[in-house]
């Protein structure tokens, strides 16, 4: 039957150029699974006699059930009847085609899913956390099995990518999966800064990650232009520092909003405070922290990098710092540490006062002086942080546990000192959403190979994953989702699955089926392959 | 008071990266007006005290009237609440001219009717006046008082919680005639809601060519009357992803309202696979080694019946679209398909056709004729002229490949019209705003003598539809396209891009607050 459909199909395409550019996968799974067998023995499933069946004693059955409400929508919403009802017209005559055919196994009535590991309903994703899981479909039903309740959660976005439908049935065909991912860290980065975001776009941005087993949601909350932060200890921040202290602002209930939406999906939320450079908008409030630029000898009204020669200055990070670190429970926190311009320290007769006084001999020496005081705040909070590759490059003294975050061209040799060096590295250098070409605009990301860097086996397992950046400075409410998704995706393949699967051709159908799965769930995603419909 | 609003903005950027990267300017129009003089006198104005009064005896009331709320829904829209103290503050400035209550409304020449339609060379200049004395707008046309009207409501601004608009003076009218943006409803399908809020977003930014490309090879979503099998098996979907002939009739007159005029597009020959879903014999059969290979090529040029076919699809759309203009396309034609047919081998050398290029003429010129049969001006893409083909001096020739300056030159010095698109390709994409590109493209830098300036009628922004879809398709166009509005519309010497950067950030937030999903121009920003 199903051959029957497929040749159909290939009689449809009369000229090459007419109907999609790339046709859609059916029921394939992105990010591709480690392993994967199918049949072509296949159920149906009826949204209303279908469930899942969770174990009767879990310790974290609130977080279980509230996945299975999800993807049971999900499920739903994919066999709308006004679906059902294009895709029946497109195939004609061929409703019920699955009465007379021998792989048809039946109705589908539950997936089972058993969870190894005690878990708690205020569980929190953690670095390094197991999400492997197996997923069974055959004549003796559906199981899904993993150690953690975030390998129960990959894998019920795999079990529902399985499903599709076909004219008016859901189908999910037999299938054997042993999945787990290649890289731990697996992040999507969004800076609000820029754009401030509305919570709903976060929330959205959740989602799509979740659909494509992203794990860190890297939060870019604060720089030069505006500080949307609304701190407890420190509001004028976010009065003078936001682009409006009332409408462009997180609140504190928005941002525990964002961790627990973020959370029970088995996504990290790891904020960033970037210092000592980008600050310019803590300056609205607080000039005092920024160093006063000078020309001739005189300040000349400009404000720097935060001021390094100040005891006030840490103090105030100190106190900031151990709100952050009291309101985000992810055991990491991103300090920045990126891009300080030098000019203004060189400027100002204080700072050189200062590093003569201290033994400071160059401005790498200062910024180290600065970083140092920093990471000692933190490493005082019981917090582990991630920097940006500056703060290596320069030889701040950074503990083994420090996640330094590669971005700049020349990457891979950048990468390949952070691990020599014996430190953890997370690589963006090649997946810049912000960077821009004509066309679906993927497949640079999805060439990007994280580990091409010349390394011992050693040095190539601290490459603990990556992140796609998503700088908003030409992105606002309105563009952001078509411009992350489905080019995200590319990223998420590369972080999730086996380095072989590398084949950009191969990709483009399950990419088209997977952007059109995220339009049916709601994500503004944009074609990824030229001319097509989503129907 | 202003002055001091203005004093007020610098210096909360105290730190030269705080805040937006361009501060937007305040009631500055876009595209910019011809001849514009303001003073640092204003008038509030609050929605419900406020009105237009038209003449009595205009020629469509309706037409105005539905122009008139639409814009008095902007400018309430906008948002405005005058508190005690705004108003004691307004009292104690002498800058301060009152309430305005009315714009009067001057159609000098009146309208023809209830239905008239915008053409090709109408008049769409205008005057508005602010003054002491109250605010006229005044136009020889309905068109002329639409796009000042447009201008009227972006006069307008708020400060601080009120509506303000300041004494001024605009003599305006369009540098070109022609001023047009493609859609692509073929390589993806785009709803009627998508349509609407881009024909919105024109007439936000004066254009006035909505040219619908609305088939081509990938599919076919234009349900004819006389051919419907054409959409039932060539669109993407035969129900959901169609253009109904209601669908089609509620675009021209949601164009029409706004002074927008359709030029639909059914390009031939080549363009042409999703018409061989359901009518395979109007497509040249390709053949290998002799054999037809089931592959399909360009229309088949050989055939009477391909061309009763089209005659017959023709006369429909003429029908149709009230327009006097029809985009016959033209342009990409593959010749391989035409070369290894054995039967259009035969076909040429009967009749004496001894290049492909001929053939393609051959084709074309009986297309021409159809058209001017039906009485209907067309529009050709740039290789019908470059091929050769002979055209009346009414055809405008679309200029779209590299090097279009050397090849728009060479059209009008052949005597043809011209309209440019080469340096407006929405489809082209680089990091950033993205739109300083388009901004700085002059259409006519090779073109000197003033009969052959007067032959380009204008230019039209192309968004090529391969990669967009409903969700990305307005914010990829919009501010982008603005760029080029402003280059259609304004003094050639309107150039300077650092003052363009200012007013188009005021003028994306405009087009966000009436509902317009335009992406951000020039950096790091925000919308009050």
């Amino acid at each position: 039957m199903f051959k029957l459909l497929i040749a159909l199909s290939a009689l449809v395409v009369i000229s090459s150029a007419y109907g999609p550019a790339v046709r859609a996968t059916k029921g394939q799974v992105w990010p591709k699974p480690q392993q994967e067998e199918k049949t072509s023995d296949y159920f149906i499933v009826r949204p209303h006699t279908f469930s899942f069946q969770g174990p009767a004693d879990i310790g974290c059955p609130s977080l279980l059930d509230d996945a299975f409400t999800r993807y049971w929508s999900i499920i739903a919403t994919s066999a709308s009847l006004e679906r059902r009802g294009r895709l029946a017209e497109m195939g004609k005559k061929h409703t019920k085609f699955w009465q007379l055919d021998e792989s048809f196994l039946g109705n589908l009535e539950s997936l089972k899913v058993e969870v190894s590991d005690e878990c708690t309903d205020d569980a929190l994703p953690d670095f390094g956390d197991n999400e492997n899981y197996t997923l069974t479909v055959n004549a003796d039903g559906a199981t899904l099995s993993a150690q953690t309740i975030w390998g129960a959660l990959r894998g019920l976005e795999t079990f529902s990518q399985l499903i599709y439908l076909e004219q008016d049935a859901l189908v999910i065909n037999a299938t054997t999966i042993t999945d787990f991912p290649r890289f731990s860290f697996r992040g999507l980065h969004l800076d609000t800064s820029r754009h401030f975001l509305p919570v709903y776009i976060i929330l959205q941005t959740l989602d799509g990650m979740a659909y494509n087993k992203f794990n860190v949601f890297h939060w870019h909350l604060t720089d030069d232009q505006s500080f949307p932060y609304k701190s407890r200890v420190y509001p004028e921040l976010s009065e003078k520092g936001a682009y409006h202290p009332v409408s462009k602002v997180f609140e504190p209930s928005d941002v525990a909003r964002v961790i627990e939406y973020a959370r029970v999906r088995g996504i990290r939320v790891i904020p960033e405070f970037d210092t000592p450079g980008h600050t310019s908008s803590w300056g609205a409030a607080h000039p005092e922290l920024l160093t006063t630029c000078y020309s001739n000898n005189q300040p000349n009204g400009y404000l720097g990098p935060m001021d390094p020669s100040k005891d006030t200055t840490y103090d105030f990070i100190n106190n900031l710092f151990t709100e952050v670190v009291g309101v985000f429970p992810d055991s990491y926190f991103h300090i920045g540490g990126d891009e300080v311009d030098f000019s203004c320290w060189q400027s100002n007769p204080d700072i050189t006062t200062f590093m003569s006084d201290n033994n400071i001999s160059s401005y790498e020496g200062l910024e180290n002086y600065f970083i140092q005081h920093v990471v000692d705040l933190l490493d005082k909070l019981n917090s582990k942080y991630l920097v940006w590759e500056e703060v290596f490059v320069n030889g701040v003294t950074l503990p083994n546990t420090t996640l330094v975050h590669v971005w700049r061209g020349g990457g891979f040799d950048t990468l390949r000192d952070v691990t020599k060096a014996g430190k953890y590295g997370v690589f963006s250098s090649c997946w810049y959403l912000d960077h821009l070409s004509s066309g679906g605009d993927w497949q640079k990301f999805y060439e990007c190979e994280p580990l091409n860097f010349d390394g011992t086996d050693e040095q190539k397992k601290l490459v603990l994953g990556g992140a796609a950046c998503m700088w908003t400075e030409s992105v606002n409410e309105y563009n952001v989702m078509p411009r992350v998704w489905p080019r995200a995706c590319a990223t998420a393949e590369k972080l999730w699955s086996a380095e072989s699967v590398n084949d950009f051709g191969a990709a483009q159908p399950r990419l088209e089926e997977h952007a059109c799965r995220m339009n049916m769930r709601g994500i503004a995603a944009q074609p990824p392959n030229g001319p097509g419909v989503c129907l | 008071m202003l002055k001091s609003i203005i004093l007020f903005s610098f210096l909360v950027g105290c730190a030269l990266a705080l805040g937006p990267a361009v501060l937007a300017t305040k009631g500055a129009v876009w595209p910019k007006p011809q001849a514009e003089e303001k003073t640092q006198d204003y008038y509030t104005i609050l929605p419900h005290g406020f009105n237009f009064k038209v003449p009595d005896n205009v020629g469509c009331p309706n037409f105005l009237n539905d122009a008139l709320t639409r814009y008095w829904t902007i400018i309430a829209t906008a948002g405005s609440k005058v508190s005690q103290n705004s108003w004691t503050r307004f009292q104690a400035d002498g800058n301060f001219l009152g309430t305005l209550q009315t714009l009067n409304i001057d159609l000098e020449a009146g309208c023809e009717s209830e239905d008239i339609y915008p053409k090709e060379g109408d008049s769409e200049n205008y005057t508005l006046v602010v003054d002491a004395q109250g605010a006229t707008l005044s136009a020889s046309t309905i068109w002329g008082v639409l796009r000042g009207l447009e201008t009227f409501s972006q006069l307008i601004y708020v400060e601080q919680d009120s509506l303000i608009i300041n004494g001024t003076t605009i003599t305006d009218g369009p540098r070109f005639t022609y001023r047009g943006l493609l859609i692509d409803t073929s390589r993806h399908f785009e709803p009627l809601t998508i349509i609407f809020a881009m024909l919105d977003a024109m007439a936000y930014n004066k254009f006035n060519v909505f040219h619908w490309h609305i088939v081509d090879d990938h599919s076919f979503p234009y349900k004819s009357r006389t051919y419907p099998e054409l959409s039932d098996e060539g669109a993407y979907h035969p129900f959901s992803k169609i253009y109904e002939q209601s669908d089609v009739a509620r675009v021209i007159e949601y164009a029409r309202l706004r002074g927008i005029r359709v030029i639909p597009e059914f390009d031939t020959p080549g363009h042409t696979s999703s018409w061989g879903a359901s009518h395979p014999e109007l497509l040249t059969a390709c053949y290998s080694n002799n054999e037809p290979n089931g592959n399909f090529g360009p229309m088949d040029p050989t055939k009477n019946s391909t061309y009763d076919f089209v005659t017959q699809l023709f006369t429909e759309i003429v029908d149709v679209f009230p327009d006097n203009y029809f985009h016959i396309g033209g342009d990409e034609v593959d010749f391989t398909c035409w070369q290894n047919n054995p039967d259009v081998g035969t076909f040429m050398g009967e009749n004496n056709i001894a290049t492909y290029k001929e053939l393609e003429s051959f084709y074309i010129q009986h297309v021409v004729d159809i058209l001017d049969n039906l009485e209907s001006q067309y529009l050709v893409w740039e290789e019908v002229f470059v091929n050769g083909v002979v055209l009346p001096n009414s055809t405008v020739v679309h200029v779209w490949k590299n090097n279009g300056l050397t090849t728009l030159r060479s059209v009008v010095q052949a005597g043809k019209r011209a309209v440019y698109s080469s340096c407006w390709y929405l489809s082209d994409l680089q990091s950033g705003g993205d739109w300083n590109g388009f901004y700085k493209c002059e259409p006519v830098a090779l073109i000197d003598d003033e009969a052959e300036l007067d032959l380009v009628v204008g230019g039209e922004a192309c968004m090529w539809g391969e990669y967009v879809n409903e969700f990305s398709i307005v914010p990829r166009v919009w501010p982008r396209a603005s760029a080029v509005a402003e280059r259609l519309w304004s003094d050639r010497e309107v150039t300077d891009v650092n003052d363009a950067a200012r007013r188009l950030e005021e003028h994306t937030c405009r087009m966000n607050k009436r509902g317009i999903a335009a992406q951000p121009p020039n950096g790091p920003g925000f919308c009050p």
